[in-house]
């Protein structure tokens, strides 16, 4: 009970006082620094749980090593001639198969109660959401990183130089970041973060395998190639290996971006629609 | 304008085939602790979910602090603030990261919030713990922590839901006093509970909710009138004499005595302690020996039995969200 130290507890609840008397109260910030304040929130999280790295590293490390001595040898004659082609698409695997963490990460927010400490403060609705994508954005370019530095070990000759990479890169992270909002709309439809692993499961694995990031669709049936064409992802695969192999990107580039837009338009308006009242 | 800290209408909200909250009339005067009792289950969480724009009503109007909680919601966020089970601070921060990042989106610079943060942190004795996660503090301040989160720009209106659950004597005091603070600093402070003795200590006016309905509401010593009466405790010395001495005070008080559990003790309620001295004069001339006797006012407890047909305590475990 208090009386064990009545004087502190006295103490404590004059400096309560004063701290409650504080009418201070700063200008409402906008809708970028408050975005951007959430993503500090992703990067202070990485800082004391430094274990959610370790998909972003395993994941690429694993992908690019299975799948170019899996397929280097039958596919191209050789892994180093296989790892040309391979590298950008598995660049963009590793990315979005690690954006479905997203959900998860929103789902144990909700179940905390964080969530609705977001929710209740008096600033842009969605600034929570899209920091937490930017803090997303820093694990993609890690994991992008890790691929990039182990295709180079692997003999990978990006034609497109530091520049093509880079832009690469940058319009990998556009396309995850749109994608995002899939998940955070399903992590407020879906109550458990299995069902939202399982779904994310069941869309991310055609729309990464139903592509043209392991072999050149040509070889398909018809029926696939036309998957294959309409599928956004074979569009950022085309347009990133353009971009890091120096040659031209022809419409890869604006298609992604459309697709990215569509993405933030349906989903960004489900996930607000839902994020009213989340159940 | 209006002097009404909440004012509802008919508010509802339906999870499924439930209606969690059915029909809730409520106004709140500004200033005070305006508390929330009822079971797990009743509804309380659901109504302050609303009234706090975090979930929105089914039927009926909410106005909050005179601002309408759906036409009006970002006006209503910038001038409350809620601590619960389901407002709750990140975990795998420190108390300072957190404290600062409520701070810069409140507005709040870099130095301003850092500055904002250590000074809550000295008020709610969490100084030395700034820099720990908060996953690995202690439940008391843990619950410190959640209220200082909620403070960090004053609120006209905090909503506390259930603020001591699962915390030991201590920190519930502590956690008491500090709930005492801010209302005298200015804050109305709506506070659910499901412990009796709680509202009985802090809330100046109560509002008993069971099955979704406000079913009484007043002071506690109004609810515990409108129960009737007093109430007459007697243990006698000798249990064989208990029969004998509730056979005197039913004559004697002229209403009905009831056995306690403890097979010495008999409780009746009274409506004067005239009555009373004159019954336990009898005894006295009967010859039985009492070991103890009190007169008081009825707990919340009996308060609640007698509205409700059932008593406050929890009978089922499940939390108000799983109805959904």
């Amino acid at each position: 009970m208090s009386v064990a130290a009545p004087t502190a507890q006295k103490h404590e609840t004059s400096k309560i006082l004063s701290a409650l008397a504080s009418t201070e109260r700063p200008e409402p910030p906008g809708p970028i620094s408050t975005s951007f304040t959430f993503g500090w929130r992703a990067l202070l999280k990485i800082k004391h749980v430094p274990e959610q790295l370790v998909d972003v590293t395993i994941f690429p490390i694993m992908f690019t090593l299975l799948f170019t001595f899996l397929f280097g040898g039958a596919l191209a004659g050789s892994t180093v001639e296989y790892v040309q082609f391979l590298l950008p698409g598995i660049l963009v695997q590793g990315v979005i198969m690690i954006t479905m963490y997203t959900g998860t990460t929103l789902r144990t927010d909700i179940e905390k109660g964080v969530f609705d400490r977001f929710r209740s403060l008096p600033i842009w609705r969605p600034s929570a959401l899209v920091g937490m994508l930017l803090g997303d954005a820093a694990r993609f370019t890690i994991s992008a990183l890790v691929t990039i530095t182990l295709g180079l070990i692997l003999g990978w000759r990006p034609q497109g130089g530091p520049v093509g990479v880079a832009l690469g890169v940058l319009l990998l992270l556009v396309f995850a970041f749109s994608l995002g909002w899939v998940w955070t709309f399903l992590s407020l439809v879906l109550r458990t973060s299995n069902a939202i692993m399982g779904v994310s499961m069941l869309v991310i694995t055609p729309l990464t395998f139903g592509s043209n990031i392991f072999v050149d669709p040509s070889t398909m049936p018809g029926w696939l190639q036309a998957f294959v064409e309409v599928n956004p992802v074979s569009h950022l695969v085309t347009a990133v290996r353009a971009l890091m192999g120096g040659t031209d990107p022809g419409n890869g580039i604006v298609l992604t971006l459309v697709s990215s837009a569509a993405l933030v338009a349906v989903f960004g308006s489900l996930t607000m629609w839902r994020y009213r009242d989340p159940r | 304008m209006t002097d009404l800290a909440i004012e509802t209408h008919g508010l509802v909200k339906v999870f499924g085939s439930t209606r969690a909250v059915d029909g809730v009339d409520l106004a709140i005067p500004r200033g005070g602790v305006h508390g929330f009792l009822g079971p797990n289950g009743a509804g309380k969480t659901t109504t302050i979910r609303m009234l706090a724009t975090l979930s929105t009503p089914d039927g009926g109007t909410a106005r909050v602090l005179g601002r309408d909680v759906v036409r009006e919601a970002d006006e209503v966020r910038r001038r409350v603030s809620l601590t619960g089970q389901f407002a709750s601070v990140d975990e795998d921060l420190t108390g300072r990261e957190n404290l600062r990042l409520i701070g810069r989106l409140f507005g709040y610079t870099g130095p301003g919030a850092t500055r904002r943060a250590n000074e809550l942190l000295e008020a709610f004795g969490l100084a030395e713990a700034g820099d720990r996660q908060v996953k690995k503090y202690s439940g008391g301040m843990r619950r410190r922590i959640d209220i200082a989160a909620s403070i960090v720009v004053t609120p006209e209106l905090l909503f506390l839901d259930e603020p001591t659950t699962g915390l030991d004597p201590r920190s519930r005091n502590e956690v008491w006093d500090i709930i005492r603070a801010m209302v005298g600093s200015g804050t109305t402070v709506l506070l659910t509970t499901q412990y009796l003795d709680e509202a009985d200590q802090l809330a100046d006016r109560i509002s008993v909710i069971d099955s979704g309905k406000v079913i009484a509401e007043g002071t506690s010593s109004e609810l515990k009138a409108s129960v009737g009466s007093g109430s007459l405790h007697v243990r006698v010395m000798d249990p064989a004499d208990r029969a004998a001495a509730q056979q005197i005070l039913v004559r004697e008080l002229g209403v009905e005595v009831r056995e306690g559990v403890d097979p010495a003790a008999l409780d009746a309620s009274v409506d004067s302690s005239t009555v009373v001295t004159r019954a336990l004069g009898s005894l006295d001339a009967a010859g039985i020996t009492l070991a103890q006797f009190a007169l008081g006012q009825p707990t919340l407890d009996e308060v609640f039995l007698a509205l409700t047909g059932h008593t406050a305590e929890p009978e089922q475990s499940e939390t108000e969200e799983d109805a959904a």
